[in-house]
């Protein structure tokens, strides 16, 4: 199948302004007749289903959590991007564009990053007016600070909560439609099945979370806004019931799965203390902003941090990229870190986690506080004290977190961390307008595979998830619905509808009766190692093909002996988690497959076998700049559709941060 | 610190659904570390269940563990998300204890939170609160330039303060009367200092007052038991901010 991806004809600054100007509309009596459906409910789902409820269409919501306000968009802690140029420091949309075509290593299409650079001014907008808090400066106006991979200060934020503001702003939108009676609402409801008819999506199969019961709902338009598979992992900084059961079920429904080997690894997170670690905490990007990152020069050095003197220290980002220093992409962080542990050079009882330092931090904003308060002969026990005053209100309730998890001051001793999977790249392809291969089914946010090429940028999550929902789909969605609207409303109780729940049914039922000895998290752990270890940080042919057969010896072994406790028509979270991990093992095997195809290293994928002389990333643009689209074909059986990547207006390069 | 490991007597609520009156059960757990988190915790004790088959393993809500989803929700010995001030349930460690404690384990107890199954509660009550006016009616491509109406940034700091409610239902299983008035409080304060938020403030107050009073939440009789449980250490202040929005409201609507 060849892969259209309707990047609209014409320079780059007007693909989206002359799409906008010619797409096709429906008008208000149609919209009302229009029935979508929205699986999640983060940033880019309830973004989408207030703005669609706004235009009329007849919306309803789906999470699986007890509220959509819970969505895992709310951890976001550091900021968003956009190309406000408030801080006249240069910014514009084009360097906005660039960035993130670069930070995302060359492997991301031109046409959206570019839309999203423009459409990222007006979620700032749109965002202040819902009242979101952002962070201002004592003149009444809005603050910024800097982030990875950028020279200029473009992040906006609201204290390390950025998401939590964000989310609550687009839950209240959505809100104030189901009050309107635009948008119904089914929390503790998980999407199970996509339902298509003659090709088309046309609804899905939902399960209330409450009661057991199946439930079949009808949308002309689906909309997947179901966020990433970080979890595929086990330990990652997802939240506990982050899934990728409904884009799989999509997926599995003849959706291609875009570059699902595109994992980011986020440098800074706290490291793992013991076998009952259940999940990862981040600390957010914005602490490298300040902090500064070290190990000690001498391998197996046992003193305590304060003890080694500066000389001694080896402040690594620094030494090895000049330019950019602690402020370099995340992959490039998180591989820094990583490399210096496997030497040797790794600190705190596991040795796997380096030094994230504020001591600095706290001298140079005493000294400026001083200043500012017109202070003389000030002690230096004083200019700490001022310090520590400006980093709390700037990073207060991160380096708190740290301080419960730990039981360490970071105020006092250099925080730990290590790199922990934190955001998949991949996800499920998408044309321009964000549909799947599967026409009238559409994936949004973290769900799709399109902005961020093999890397994402920090503070970009955010942003393009809110771009998808706020400001593209509502457009380009029309253009498929426009032709939708002699469509009358298909019964729940056709024969697509009562084959897929049946086999939804077939399957919980199948999974209830293994009866097994092994629990559900058992098999998930496993998993988790497997994909840590052999598709992880690093990668290398051989041990990904030892990573497919474990993982279809798993699936095997998962199928005939989990253990699976109380009932079927009840609340009962280990019969949802088994259905998740179930889908979870299919994706593992994709997810090596995959890796051990793109045999170069960009962005968040490593391989071993393609690195230069220095150990950095070697990228082959001659043979693998195209973006992975897997067809799924049958049972550990997938096709690979390739979309070639075409750069117009960047000059591709190899990525420097020296 | 130095890290131990501890034996802990557990005794939790167990109820099948919303009709089962429910009872507290006797677990023990042995081994557990002071690095684990109180969740994490409540992991080894239903592995323990899954592998012994014959209880059922606890059911609790719980998603980001990071503190900031709001879904954790238990009732420690007498006190929403435990002994640690301004903590969740999630980031509760468990060096808070020692060996040999004994830990009660609760639902939160309000009429308007009826209990699902054992630990899990219906909240849905708070998503009806702010659909009854917990926003600001601005709808998707309505803005001005984001910079065009400075706010002071003292304001700006008292709304960012009050929005960090992570709308868990802490504040209500805290208060003797199951009121919701530090979560009301919170969405009310937020967007009345704002002056995006003024010109629908008056409608705001009432209509989300009269939902909070149909939900089933007790009246605020000002005892601070909210303010002292709250994880996110919501000010009171919110609460007397409500008050005079409510009262001015209540005045210019007779007119």
């Amino acid at each position: 199948m060849t892969l259209n991806s309707k990047i609209p004809a014409g320079p780059i600054e007007k693909k989206w302004e002359d799409y906008k100007g010619h797409v096709k509309l429906v008008n208000p009596a149609n919209k009302r007749k229009l029935e979508i459906i929205i699986v999640g409910t983060g940033l880019a789902g309830a973004s989408a289903a207030a703005s669609l409820g706004e235009l009329g269409y007849k919306v309803k919501t789906f999470c699986f959590q007890d509220s959509p306000r819970r969505a895992h968009s709310i951890a976001a802690q550091g900021g968003i991007n956009a190309a406000k140029n408030y801080q006249n420091d240069g910014d514009s949309v084009y360097r906005l564009f660039y960035d993130t075509i670069k930070g995302g290593d060359y492997r991301a299409r031109e046409g959206n990053v570019h839309r999203l650079a423009e459409v990222s001014t007006n979620i700032i907008d749109q965002c202040v007016a819902q009242g979101v808090p952002f962070a201002r400066e004592y003149g009444g106006l809005l603050s910024n600070r800097s982030f990875g991979g950028t020279q200029v200060q473009r992040t906006f934020y609201a204290a390390g909560q950025t998401g939590q503001q964000l989310l609550l702003g687009a839950y209240s939108a959505l809100e104030r439609q189901i009050a309107l009676g635009n948008v119904t609402q089914y929390s503790r409801h998980e999407m199970l099945d996509v339902v298509t008819i003659d090709g088309k999506a046309r609804g899905i199969i939902a399960k209330n979370l409450v009661t057991g019961e199946l439930e079949r709902h009808f949308g002309h338009a689906v909309l997947l806004c179901t966020g990433g598979y970080g979890n595929v992992f086990y330990l990652s900084t997802n939240a506990m019931g982050s899934n990728v059961t409904a884009a799989w079920k999509a997926h599995k429904k003849g959706a291609f799965f875009g570059n699902p080997c595109f994992t980011q690894i986020h440098p800074t997170c706290i490291p793992v203390s013991g076998d009952h670690q259940s999940k990862l905490t981040l600390m957010s990007e914005s602490l490298r902003n300040d902090g500064r990152i070290w190990v000690p020069k001498k391998q197996g050095d046992t003193r305590k941090p304060n003890e080694i003197p500066e000389e001694e220290r080896d402040y690594y980002l620094e030494r090895r990229y000049p330019a950019f220093g602690n402020l370099v992409p995340r992959d490039v962080a998180s591989r820094a870190a990583k490399e210096r542990c496997d030497a040797g050079f790794g600190v705190g009882a596991s040795k796997m986690a380096v030094y994230l330092d504020y001591a600095d931090a706290i001298q140079r904003y005493g000294k400026i506080e001083v200043g500012k308060q017109g202070l003389d002969n000030v002690s230096k026990e004083k200019i700490i004290e001022l310090g520590k005053a400006v980093v709390k209100e700037k990073y207060g309730n991160l380096l708190d977190m740290y301080s419960k998890i730990t039981g360490e001051n970071p105020y006092e001793v250099p925080m730990r961390i290590y790199p922990a999977v934190h955001y998949t790249m991949g996800g499920l392809w998408v044309d321009y307008e964000l549909m799947t291969s599967v026409p009238g089914l559409y994936a949004l946010g973290e769900a799709n595979f399109s902005d961020h090429g093999a890397n994402r940028l920090g503070a970009s999550a955010l942003m393009q998830g809110l771009a998808d929902g706020y400001f593209v789909i509502p457009y380009t969605i029309g253009n498929y619905l426009a032709d939708e609207i002699a469509v009358k409303p298909i019964p729940t109780d056709s024969p697509e509808f009562l084959a897929a729940e049946k086999a939804t049914a077939d399957r919980i039922n199948t999974l209830m009766n293994i009866k097994g000895t092994k629990s559900v998290e058992s098999f998930h752990k496993r998993l988790g190692k497997i994909m840590w270890d052999k598709c992880g940080m690093a990668r290398n042919a051989e041990g990904l093909k030892e990573a497919i057969t474990e993982i279809q010896a798993l699936k095997k072994e998962f199928w005939s002996d989990v253990k699976i406790p109380g009932d079927i028509n009840s609340f009962n979270p280990e019969l949802d988690k088994a259905g998740r991990v179930a889908d979870f093992i299919e994706l593992g095997e994709l997810m090596c497959k995959d890796a051990l195809d793109r045999n170069e290293s960009c962005g968040g994928h490593f391989r071993e076998e393609s690195q230069t002389e220095e150990g950095e990333a070697l990228r082959d643009d001659e043979h693998y700049k195209y973006v992975a689209a897997w067809e799924f074909k049958g049972e550990s059986d997938w096709q690979l559709n390739k979309e070639e990547l075409i750069y117009e207006n960047i000059k591709i390069a190899a990525r420097s941060y020296k | 610190m130095e890290h131990y490991n501890m034996n802990l007597n557990l005794k939790v609520w167990r109820q099948k659904n919303k009709n089962d009156k429910g009872s507290l059960v006797d677990y023990k757990v042995s081994g557990i570390s002071s690095e684990m988190s109180f969740l994490e915790m409540i992991d080894v004790l239903n592995e323990k269940l899954v592998a012994d088959g014959k209880d059922e393993p606890i059911a609790f809500d719980h998603d980001c563990r990071e503190g900031i989803c709001g879904m954790c929700s238990m009732y420690i010995n007498g006190r929403p998300h435990g002994p640690w001030a301004g903590t969740t349930t999630c980031q509760l460690h468990m060096r808070a204890f020692k060996d040999g404690d004994t830990i009660v384990i609760e639902p939160w107890r309000a009429k308007a939170f009826p209990v699902i199954k054992d630990l899990v509660v219906d909240r849905t009550a708070f998503d009806r609160i702010i659909q009854a006016g917990g926003y600001i009616s601005v709808n998707t491509g309505n803005a001005v330039d984001a910079n065009a109406i400075p706010i002071p940034k003292d304001d700006a700091d008292k709304a960012f303060a009050a929005a960090a409610c992570i709308g868990c239902g802490a504040c209500v299983a805290a208060c003797k009367n199951a009121s919701a008035m530090l979560f009301v409080s919170a969405k009310v304060s937020q967007l009345a200092l704002l002056p995006q938020g003024k010109p629908e403030a008056q409608k705001r107050v009432l209509d989300m007052v009269a939902q909070m009073d149909k939900e089933g939440f007790g009246s605020c009789t000002n005892t601070g038991a909210c303010e002292a449980e709250c994880p996110k250490e919501i000010s009171l202040e919110n609460i007397a901010r409500l008050n005079r929005e409510f009262t001015s409201a209540s005045i210019m609507s007779e007119e």
